[in-house]
């Protein structure tokens, strides 16, 4: 019965590129299936798979999890990417869920109409550098570790990683004032598993495109 | 130093009710310190109280917590209302962030424009309806017992019932069709903590009124 889990969600990053992230850094493999028209997106709703109709969407150990956040959560601590206590967890949740808001208006960006395409990239750059970035930076200060919990690899550096690659796209010298993220960025992207996730062909997925974004106006109403 | 937890939000639910919901839940007192002027939000940044300059902030066993999620798990691991196992955790989590969903669009609702707002309710209407209820239903109805996960009650049924309630208040009649969400209601309401918070006097809060919406406005320095 254990197979691979099975990504449900369009072919391009979204909200499952965090779960891609996370199962690769882990060295999970994985399969995924593309949604690409809205008779796919019907055809699971139908078919029951998608407890409240929308994905991301992962079979796993004999569920169909859906809401990213539980599927990050249940990954992370089958993986040991969860901490070793109470107060890890608390601490990873909160950088994560950091994160996780820094991402987020990244994410929208190519969904926003085009005028407000410079000001949004203001948005994003003032947020990173003002509300986030200083508080990974200061993480990392103040312990002096290499990573950002209990001085152990932790889904918090996954996703902390994968925020500053998504920034840097957007404004590539974006860490400019932030010394300790640049080298936690050459040291976590260093790690055998995620190096691999960052070579050419694998599962990782290109920033939006023109036809992405069509694709996905079509297919999720959105 | 281990003292009650300390909420640091404004006098109104918000992002917070949630919090003090499961801390109620799990019988934990706690005090709050209401944000009412712009003020007393600058000397929380300039104490570095927030971590990413935002409330909710818990002050909780030597840490200053935020973001909800975070406080919640926390708050529900330490006390025993998230499960067993990774299994029902997950359970607990998929079932948190859909009620999640369904409660931030009652959450945003009194920002709206009156046209907007019809709208929103229609929107609240379905969702409840089509997509987030008929699903706790159908959990209570497969394994036939009082709770969502697991056989005891979990931050997964105290969610619930603040996402009933909350709709109800919305839309009277929106558990009209749920005969075991109506049951659900009354077993989880009487639960001797989750009584006392319904009653007057309790640390629950009202729905958001005029000056909520102005108090909120003005430590943001929103327009």
């Amino acid at each position: 019965m254990p197979g691979k889990p099975k990504l449900h969600y369009a072919n391009g990053r979204g909200k499952m590129e965090s779960i891609r992230w996370l199962l690769a850094a882990a060295g999970v493999e994985f399969e995924e299936q593309f949604i690409e028209t809205k008779e796919d997106l019907e055809k699971l709703r139908s078919d029951g798979l998608l407890l409240f109709q929308q994905v991301p969407m992962v079979e796993i150990d004999g569920m169909k999890m859906v809401q990213t956040r539980a599927i990050l959560s249940y990954l992370a601590a089958k993986y040991n990417l969860y901490g070793k206590d109470l107060k890890e967890r608390a601490l990873i949740d909160m950088y994560v869920e950091g994160t996780t808001d820094l991402m987020g208006i990244i994410m929208y960006l190519p969904f926003q109409p085009p005028e407000a395409k410079e000001k949004n990239l203001a948005l994003i750059t003032d947020k990173a550098t003002t509300r986030y970035f200083p508080v990974y930076e200061k993480v990392l200060k103040d312990h002096g570790q290499d990573y950002l919990v209990g001085n152990h690899f932790t889904w918090a550096d996954v996703h902390l990683l994968e925020a500053i690659l998504m920034a840097e796209e957007c404004k590539s010298d974006i860490l400019s004032k932030f010394p300790l993220l640049q080298a936690f960025k050459g040291r976590i992207s260093n790690i055998p598993t995620i190096k691999k996730f960052l070579q050419p062909g694998s599962q990782r997925k290109p920033p939006p495109d023109e036809k992405y974004i069509a694709q996905v106006k079509q297919t999720f109403n959105v | 130093m281990a003292g009650k937890p300390k909420l640091y939000y404004f006098n109104g639910r918000g992002r917070m009710e949630s919090v003090r919901w499961l801390l109620a839940a799990a019988g934990i007192e706690f005090v709050e310190e209401f944000l009412e002027t712009r003020e007393q939000y600058e000397k929380l940044l300039q104490d570095g109280a927030l971590l990413f300059q935002q409330v909710p902030m818990v002050e909780i066993d030597g840490m200053k917590m935020v973001q909800t999620r975070a406080i919640l798990g926390y708050i529900a691991a330490k006390h025993n209302l998230y499960g067993k196992n990774l299994k029902e955790r997950a359970l607990i989590d998929m079932y948190v962030e859909g009620t999640r969903d369904l409660m931030d669009l009652i959450r945003v609702h009194h920002k709206f424009s009156p046209e907007e707002q019809e709208k929103n309710l229609a929107l609240i209407n379905e969702r409840a309806t089509a997509r987030y209820f008929p699903v706790y239903e159908k959990v209570l109805k497969d394994h036939g017992t009082e709770f969502l996960v697991g056989n005891q009650l979990t931050w997964a049924d105290v969610q619930l019932i603040e996402a009933i309630l909350m709709v109800e208040e919305k839309v009277s009649t929106i558990l009209s069709k749920f005969p075991l969400l109506q049951d659900f209601k009354t077993r989880i309401c009487n639960i001797p903590t989750i009584k006392k918070f319904l009653q007057p006097g309790s640390q629950r809060k009202p729905p958001p009124d005029e000056s909520y919406v102005v108090t909120a406005n003005r430590v943001f320095n929103r327009k």
